[in-house]
């Protein structure tokens, strides 16, 4: 196979506290190529520390040991914080899970993606206006003009989600990690986002990491998946063979969801066995 | 037990006026589970929040237990019927301990026997005695969860309006909730008016539901009906195509 886009190695997150320290993400290491790569768990399970972790955008006291973050054979863990500016944005962005929280209030929208846009390229206003407007379009968003003009209270979630999208693609970005991008969004909603997306990543040959609680979703969206818990990697299927998973752990997540089609009286409840979280990370790198 | 007849809601007055529901009519037998579904806005919500009491400009005719509701509420129109809210992080006081928010609702119900009782409502929601004396921050968001289902059935009503009870929790946690709903609706015959935009967990929990868009209801059918992809309104099969 050739040169994966990113390659993350033995990935640990720790915070240091009264009690000694808390591990949140333990020995964690898997490869990512021009593919969509979930990555599925319990809240706590350390996905979205993994997500940050490879940004860097863990704070103190947090501390991020890894052998390698590699993006194209560079390491991350490497760079000084002034050279990572380079990095965030124009060749990894994040989409976060609200947007809501993650547009300026105070700022239109317009002037927001111009400055997303300028920040790594020279172009000049008109240019970058034309560009925003492009990329407005390019995740469906209608009367992209008077959006411009809008401010993100005047949005709606599912706009709002878009626009983050747009905002994170326009410095056209060679890996796109989303956090739960479409956990705050209504179930028709998700799908426009996620097809958008899917688009998106597949037209410019992107890689993503989807971070998601919802297994289905990644079932249907992604094509591998890797299951957290306790900070580890349980177990990394293919997203059409989720439902033959085999870690018991996976089982019980898949049979505690109420289904349709499957009435029950009761649900199962999962089961958790001490052994899992001590068993040794599963390795998700294709070499 | 609930009649909802041509009800509708509204938020603000005139040119800012926001009709959140239109003309909403449906009824709940005793011991029955019905569901509400819809997408945000469509107000789902705001039935139950307006049937609580909770929105204060309504009109049209809500029945509840054979009682005509009007603008305010007796004191025991909150003996039958209770409320589970979505958030669990935000619906419990952050300073009080689960001793004082099961003790408060049981004293302001004016029960005696608040001490066996607060043992006996841990107990019925599977928490033990150990959690009496934590403070929410101590809990996690299904045990929380747990707390406020406690606190709903203080008073021993027979309507609980559940509004979105587990969308805040992992699959895992809202597995254990949604089973504890099931049981004590069998041991206590309560009846459940549940709002969820989850159609699968409207399935599980529910014999009948209507379907809500732009506040209004667009369809009541069968879980039955739901299942053997039987809807009617294009709106509802769209949602339900949205979600298998």
């Amino acid at each position: 196979m050739m040169q994966p886009l990113l390659d993350v190695e033995d990935l640990w997150v720790r915070f240091p506290s009264r009690q000694g320290v808390f591990d949140a993400v333990r020995g964690v290491s898997f490869t990512l190529g021009r593919e969509r790569l979930g990555i599925v768990g319990e809240s706590g399970s350390g996905k979205s520390m993994t997500g940050r972790a490879i940004l860097r955008l863990i704070r103190p006291p947090g501390i991020v040991e890894a052998k390698q973050i590699s993006l194209e054979g560079v390491d991350l863990m490497q760079k000084t914080e002034k050279e990572m500016r380079s990095v965030r944005g124009q060749k990894i962005s994040m989409v976060m899970q609200d947007p809501k929280f993650s547009l300026n209030p105070v700022m239109s929208i317009g002037a927001q993606i111009i400055e997303a846009y300028r920040q790594h390229n020279k172009a000049s206003q008109a240019d970058a206006y034309a560009k925003s407007l492009e990329m407005l379009e390019a995740v469906s968003i209608r009367d992209a003009d008077r959006v411009m003009r809008a401010y993100p209270h005047e949005m709606s979630g599912g706009m709002g989600q878009r626009i983050m999208i747009a905002m994170m693609l326009i410095p056209n970005p060679q890996i796109l990690i989303a956090d739960e991008p479409t956990s705050a969004l209504d179930v028709s909603v998700q799908r426009q986002v996620l097809d958008i997306m899917d688009k998106l990543v597949k037209d410019r040959g992107m890689g993503l990491i989807f971070i998601s609680h919802d297994l289905n979703l990644v079932a249907d969206f992604c094509d591998r998946v890797l299951i957290m818990y306790a900070g580890r990697i349980v177990e990394i299927c293919k997203a059409d063979e989720l439902a033959q998973a085999k870690h018991p752990y996976t089982r019980g997540l898949l049979n505690s969801l109420p289904r349709l089609d499957a009435p029950r009286d009761h649900l199962e409840v999962l089961q958790r066995d001490p052994e899992w979280s001590l068993a040794p990370s599963v390795s998700g790198r294709v070499l | 037990m609930l009649d909802i007849d041509a009800l509708n809601v509204w938020f603000g007055s005139g040119r800012d006026r926001v009709d959140a529901v239109k003309g909403a009519s449906f009824s709940v037998a005793g011991g029955e589970s019905f569901g509400l579904v819809g997408e945000s806005g469509s107000g789902k919500s705001t039935i139950l929040r307006a049937i609580a009491g909770l929105a204060p400009q309504w009109s049209g005719r809500m029945v509840v237990d054979g009682q005509t509701l009007g603008q305010t509420r007796p004191k025991s129109f909150y003996k039958t019927v209770q409320m589970v809210f979505q958030d669990p992080y935000a619906s419990l006081h952050p300073r009080h301990s689960v001793d004082q928010v099961l003790g408060e609702t049981l004293q302001l119900h004016g029960f005696a026997d608040i001490d066996a009782r607060v043992v006996k409502l841990l107990e019925d929601v599977g928490l033990g005695q150990k959690f009496r004396f934590r403070y929410p921050h101590q809990l996690s968001g299904g045990q929380r969860q747990r707390v406020a289902i406690a606190r709903a059935l203080a008073p021993e009503p027979e309507l609980l309006l559940l509004d979105e009870p587990t969308s805040a929790l992992d699959v895992s946690v809202q597995a254990e909730i949604l089973n504890l709903l099931v049981d004590l609706r069998r041991t206590r015959g309560l009846t459940f008016l549940m709002v969820s935009h989850d159609l699968s967990v409207v399935g599980h929990m529910c014999e009948r539901l209507a379907v809500m868009k732009g506040g209004e209801i667009v369809e009541v059918m069968d879980v039955e009906a739901l299942r053997r992809n039987a809807a009617t309104h294009p709106y509802s099969q769209s949602l339900l195509a949205a979600s298998i």
